[in-house]
């Protein structure tokens, strides 16, 4: 039985047009919003090894209103039973009050052995969550897998790093990141979708977690946008067609900019 | 003067071009103390500017995950108070200044592609929402943690002390916990470093799954070879080479794109490069919006003859 918390978060469209709110913050209005991509290899490595055995899929998610579909569509995917903290206060936390918020809640699920992330957020793009989380709640954390196997209580990934392919391990409770390459998540079935319908998911203030609204949202956060600035549009290029001569225009025009 | 300490990055002993970016960054806010988890190659940290190097030498490091390099720089911060701490902003490098950050309570920037110093403040650039906004950030809590990326500055070569001091810290049981099993190096392709490197040429669907034309031109012009997410998918190019989102976000002097459509999921990881070149056979392709100089036009003649037009002019 391994009852694993998976921890998503919902995200601007990557494929929209994203900003930011008058207050610096990521506009979470203008665009619509979504499950992050990264997220559902998470859900996806979660669901197989509860198949691959016996056990229950917490999805978990820290955001306003509509991160309720994040969580719904976890649900969908077939995770058991979902958890949304929502709390005005929360807005503009950075990654160490997030991380406080997530270990808090996990905390209170409390009888978890694992807890799996995606490698980062399409938003944000930190990556940094799961080990602040780790390191909140004092445990192993194993990130970035491209492998994840999880045999009785021990949790094996391999990591491919740029100079070197790792085989790691840890066991007991952990908590596991995991990157794109794990394999395709699944997409909702229709079954998948009308079974969503009936799961629970539970609402949680900071409150219910016993944080106090000091200690999150923007005015707390240890760091600070000063200013963003659109990155100016790219002046259109020369097109040239082949005709029998396209590589050595091609290198002429890396000549005149005295890149050969 | 203040302290700053540098996290270094040598794998094989061998201390990276990266490393020596963040020497030269250190000295715009203080005196940098380079970190070296290891043995390494010293010498070149006195060249770059280091005046202290820490070396801790324990096989902890290299035996388990992140942990204990994270308690041992937090150590080093709370004994040393400096006025910032820069890291590699790789996976782990960026783990490490999670942890570090925490544990110092202090503020935390990740990604940085510029620090400035302007009276004693510090303030960091980073591009993004895939390269389309850049963000002007400063720490407001404690000694910044900084992770930069690489390419952020030129190393410059100014002799420092490079004084080496052995530093031992106790590492708790509790960062002993994720251990590294079994570690294979991967083969060198002789090529730069995909992240480091001033020239990327790439290829994606278009290559049909023979990257011979793009190694080729890339090597003409000693560059790094770079893939789409479409072309690593379809198992074509292995996934350390993935440009793009989920991939390495590139920033060269120079990206030359080949065969590749130019997807949202690709433009993030390389549309702050300077100059872009693309040849694809679909002249619709959005690829051509983003560039300084398109061929429409078959990669697998264009690039033959890019080749050989390169070699003749090197001569």
């Amino acid at each position: 039985m391994t009852k694993i918390v998976v921890a998503v978060k919902y995200v601007p469209d990557a494929t929209a047009n994203r900003t930011f709110s008058a207050d610096n913050t990521v506009d979470r209005e203008g665009v619509d919003g979504l499950l992050s991509e990264l997220d559902e290899y998470a859900v996806e490595q979660a669901l197989q090894v509860v198949e691959n055995g016996e056990g229950e899929v917490v999805v978990l998610t820290v955001g306003p209103a509509d991160a309720a579909d994040a969580v719904r569509k976890a649900l969908q995917m077939g995770a058991d039973s979902g958890i949304h903290v929502e709390d005005d206060s929360i807005h503009g936390s950075d990654a160490f009050a997030t991380s406080a918020v997530l270990a808090k809640a996990i905390e209170k699920v409390g009888d978890y052995d694992l807890v799996f992330f995606g490698m980062a957020s399409t938003d944000a793009g930190m990556g940094v969550v799961p080990t602040l989380v780790a390191e909140r709640l004092g445990l192993p954390a194993v990130t970035y897998a491209n492998q994840v196997t999880v045999d009785g209580d021990t949790v094996k990934i391999v990591r491919d790093g740029d100079t070197a392919t790792q085989e790691i391990e840890a066991s007991g409770k952990l908590v596991v990141s995991v990157t794109d390459q794990t394999g395709e998540a699944r997409y909702p079935s229709f079954k998948g979708i009308m079974a969503a319908k009936k799961k629970d998911v539970v609402e949680w203030s900071l409150a219910d977690l016993g944080i106090d609204a000091g200690e999150v949202g923007l005015d707390n956060a240890w760091s600070k946008v000063e200013s963003f600035t659109p990155r100016p549009p790219r002046t259109a290029g020369e097109i040239v067609t082949d005709e029998g001569d396209g590589g050595v225009k091609l290198v002429e025009f890396l000549a005149s900019k005295k890149f050969v | 003067m203040t302290e700053v300490l540098v996290l270094i990055d040598a794998p094989d002993g061998k201390v990276t071009k990266p490393s020596l970016e963040l020497l030269t960054i250190a000295r715009r806010i203080g005196e940098p103390s380079a970190v070296v988890f290891g043995a390494a190659d010293t010498g070149v940290l006195g060249e770059y500017g280091a005046e202290k190097i820490y070396q801790l030498d324990d096989a902890v490091y290299a035996d388990y995950l992140v942990a204990p390099k994270a308690e041992a720089l937090a150590q080093l911060v709370a004994d040393k108070s400096p006025a910032a701490v820069l890291v590699p902003s790789s996976a782990e490098g960026k783990e490490i200044a999670a942890r570090v950050a925490l544990k110092s309570q202090s503020g935390l920037i990740t990604d940085a592609v510029d620090v400035t110093v302007d009276g004693g403040t510090i303030t960091t650039t980073q591009s993004v929402f895939a390269g389309n906004f850049t963000v002007d950030a400063q720490v407001t809590q404690g000694a910044p943690v900084i992770a930069v990326k690489p390419n952020s500055a030129a190393p410059e070569q100014v002799a420092g002390a490079g004084t080496v001091e052995a530093v031992s810290v106790a590492i708790s049981d509790a960062a002993k916990t994720a251990k590294i099993t079994s570690s294979s190096p991967k083969a060198a392709s002789g090529r730069p470093e995909l992240t480091e490197a001033a020239i990327v040429v790439s290829g994606g669907r278009g290559t049909g799954g023979d990257f011979s034309e793009v190694e080729a031109f890339a090597d003409s012009l000693g560059a790094a070879v770079g893939a789409s997410r479409a072309a690593v998918d379809s198992g074509w190019y292995p996934h350390t080479f993935q440009v793009g989102q989920t991939g390495k976000v590139v920033s060269p002097q120079l990206y030359v794109a080949n065969g590749i459509s130019g997807a949202i999921q690709h433009r993030a990881g390389m549309q702050t490069s300077k100059t872009i070149v693309a040849v694809n056979k679909d002249e619709e392709a959005p690829i051509f919006e983003l560039v300084d100089f398109g061929v429409v036009g078959d990669l697998k003649t264009v690039l033959p003859q890019a080749t050989e037009e390169v070699n003749k002019r090197k001569g």
